[in-house]
């Protein structure tokens, strides 16, 4: 019975920060841009500075009227956002916050877990662009394929290479093994996960699929009301689990000053950080051409973790 | 595989047992579906149901390690392709007339006699093999990597040739026809004339 008890309890808390985290971020976007452009951002909603945006947000989606359009799949175009959004949902359940088994649950192989089932969730934006029968969609839908199949080789290329430093490719295990001298020894695969993480989001400067001035919202464009708002929200528990992954895999996740205690609170800062980053890039860079994203990927990433993975090697190696 | 007879018997199945069933009969159904739907891309969907069920059979086999590189390679890459393939192609929504091919029973007959081979082969392997589910588990990353490279390195690297030969084959099919010697007058008057301007 207590197992019982353990489990349900882990799975609401990981759900509690499913539905949480995301929305914190999406608001934090609201005020960091804000600032960033001399502006105050939202100011009434909720009362203090605008903390409600969100709910309230949330609240006229609920109220819009759900359309599809007449020569759209239906089925298809109604199950997109579910798969777009549910696989961020699974992939926290694996991921390490504290010392001493703060995790949802202890999967063996969790690095390959969190990567396939992240991947997964791409399939919700192929369906939407390709069932809402309008051409906008389906070049949003070709160019996010493009973009992942692009993408996930470096990201896949640079996790492995943390799983060679650390010699499992179970999350708790990396972090057990982590010392503070892996930030620089993996900084470059760093860089390049965070990188092709943030194109397989389609964050800013990689929003090509959803480039506004050119395709309208790509795949998402015949959206409307709830089903709208949960491909947003997959976007931002995206960012999340993008940002709490880099830091569990490149940024020592738990360990810090009294991380007995207060790993959690590391984790939870480190992510906080990077997440900032994602917001910091959005407002600061243009956003890519369609070509100069290709070439980014196979000419500077790729190479780039063959080179971290070479180094990993001839360290793990020479320290053995 | 698990049904072959053995000490645990068919005739009272574990929960597990029943599972892995109902999920294969789920997962076969989904394959039917796949190959007969007319719709193309509805076909690549049913595709992923098929291959998510496989990695749910992996899972209670307790293949943790194939069951997500299966999800992460097959659902995640392969099908991803083949969708980006469709959108590039011809992807109409609802039925494509042209989906039958005349060789459905030649493939048919393919397809039985490669599924009986296999499963044969399976059968004969693993007749009497039981998982111990309450020992330690047997398909642990560990256990797969160590088994890989210890016992069956040979037939990995042959694999990986024969990927790396297809990979290249592909290449060489893709790219447009190389000419010997640059472009003559003689290659230039074998093209038709487009608009027929002259003779």
């Amino acid at each position: 019975m207590n197992d019982v008890l353990d489990v349900i309890l882990r799975l609401v808390a990981v759900l509690v920060v499913f539905l949480v985290l995301p929305l914190v971020i999406g608001q934090t976007e609201h005020k960091v841009m804000a600032h960033m452009q001399g502006r105050l951002g939202p100011m009434y909603a909720g009362g203090f500075h605008g903390w409600a945006q969100l709910v309230a947000d949330g609240v006229k989606f609920a109220q819009k009227e759900d359309v599809v359009p007449a020569g759209a799949d239906r089925r298809i175009f109604q199950l997109a956002p579910v798969v777009a959004l549910l696989p961020y949902l699974l992939v926290l359940i694996a991921i390490p916050v504290g010392p001493h088994g703060l995790v949802g649950t202890v999967i063996d192989a969790g690095l390959f877990f969190v990567l396939a089932v992240m991947g997964v969730g791409v399939l919700g934006s192929l369906m939407a662009g390709w069932a809402s029968a309008n051409k906008f969609s389906l070049l949003g839908g070709l160019r996010t394929a493009a973009q992942l199949m692009a993408y996930e080789l470096p990201m896949l290329l640079t996790a492995s290479s943390v799983a060679m430093a650390a010699g499992t490719i179970s999350l708790p295990g990396i972090l057990n093994a982590f010392h503070w001298w892996w930030i620089p020894w993996q900084i470059i695969g760093g860089l390049v996960f965070f990188t092709a993480g943030l194109a397989e989001l389609q964050r800013p400067p990689f929003d090509m699929p959803v480039a506004d001035s050119e395709i309208i919202f790509g795949a998402y464009t015949e959206y409307t009301g709830l089903r709208f708002a949960l491909f947003l929200l997959a976007e931002y528990a995206g960012i999340v689990v993008l940002c709490s992954l880099t830091t569990v895999l490149f940024l020592g996740g738990w360990h810090g000053p009294m991380a007995d205690s207060l790993g959690w609170l590391w984790t939870l800062l480190k992510t906080a950080a990077l997440a900032f980053t994602v917001i910091w890039l959005r407002v600061s860079y243009p956003r890519l051409r369609e070509d100069q994203l290709q070439k980014l990927a196979w000419t500077v990433l790729i190479p780039l973790s063959f080179a971290q993975i070479g180094l990993t090697g001839i360290v793990k190696v020479v320290m053995s | 595989m698990s049904l072959a007879a053995g000490p645990p018997g068919f005739l009272s199945p574990a929960g597990v047992e029943i599972a892995f069933l109902l999920v294969g009969i789920a997962t076969l159904a989904a394959a039917l579906v796949t190959v007969t739907t007319k719709q193309l891309v509805h076909a690549a969907l049913w595709l992923v149901v098929t291959l998510g069920g496989l990695a749910i059979e992996y899972l209670l086999l307790t293949a943790e390690f194939i069951a997500w590189v299966q999800v992460l390679i097959y659902v995640g890459s392969v099908v991803v392709l083949l969708l980006f393939g469709l959108m590039l192609t011809k992807a109409p929504i609802g039925r494509s007339p042209d989906a039958d091919s005349g060789n459905r029973w030649a493939a048919l007959t393919v397809a039985i006699a490669a599924a009986a081979t296999l499963v044969w082969v399976v059968v004969d392997a693993f007749r009497s093999t039981w998982i111990d589910l309450s020992g330690a588990v047997q398909g642990s990353t560990k256990v797969t990597g160590a088994s890989l490279f210890r016992n069956w390195v040979l037939p990995f690297e042959a694999l990986s040739v024969l990927l790396l030969a297809a990979l290249v084959g592909a290449i060489v099919l893709a790219r447009p026809p190389v000419t010997r010697h640059r472009p003559s007058k003689d290659a230039l008057r074998a093209t038709p004339p487009r608009h027929g301007a002259r003779s």
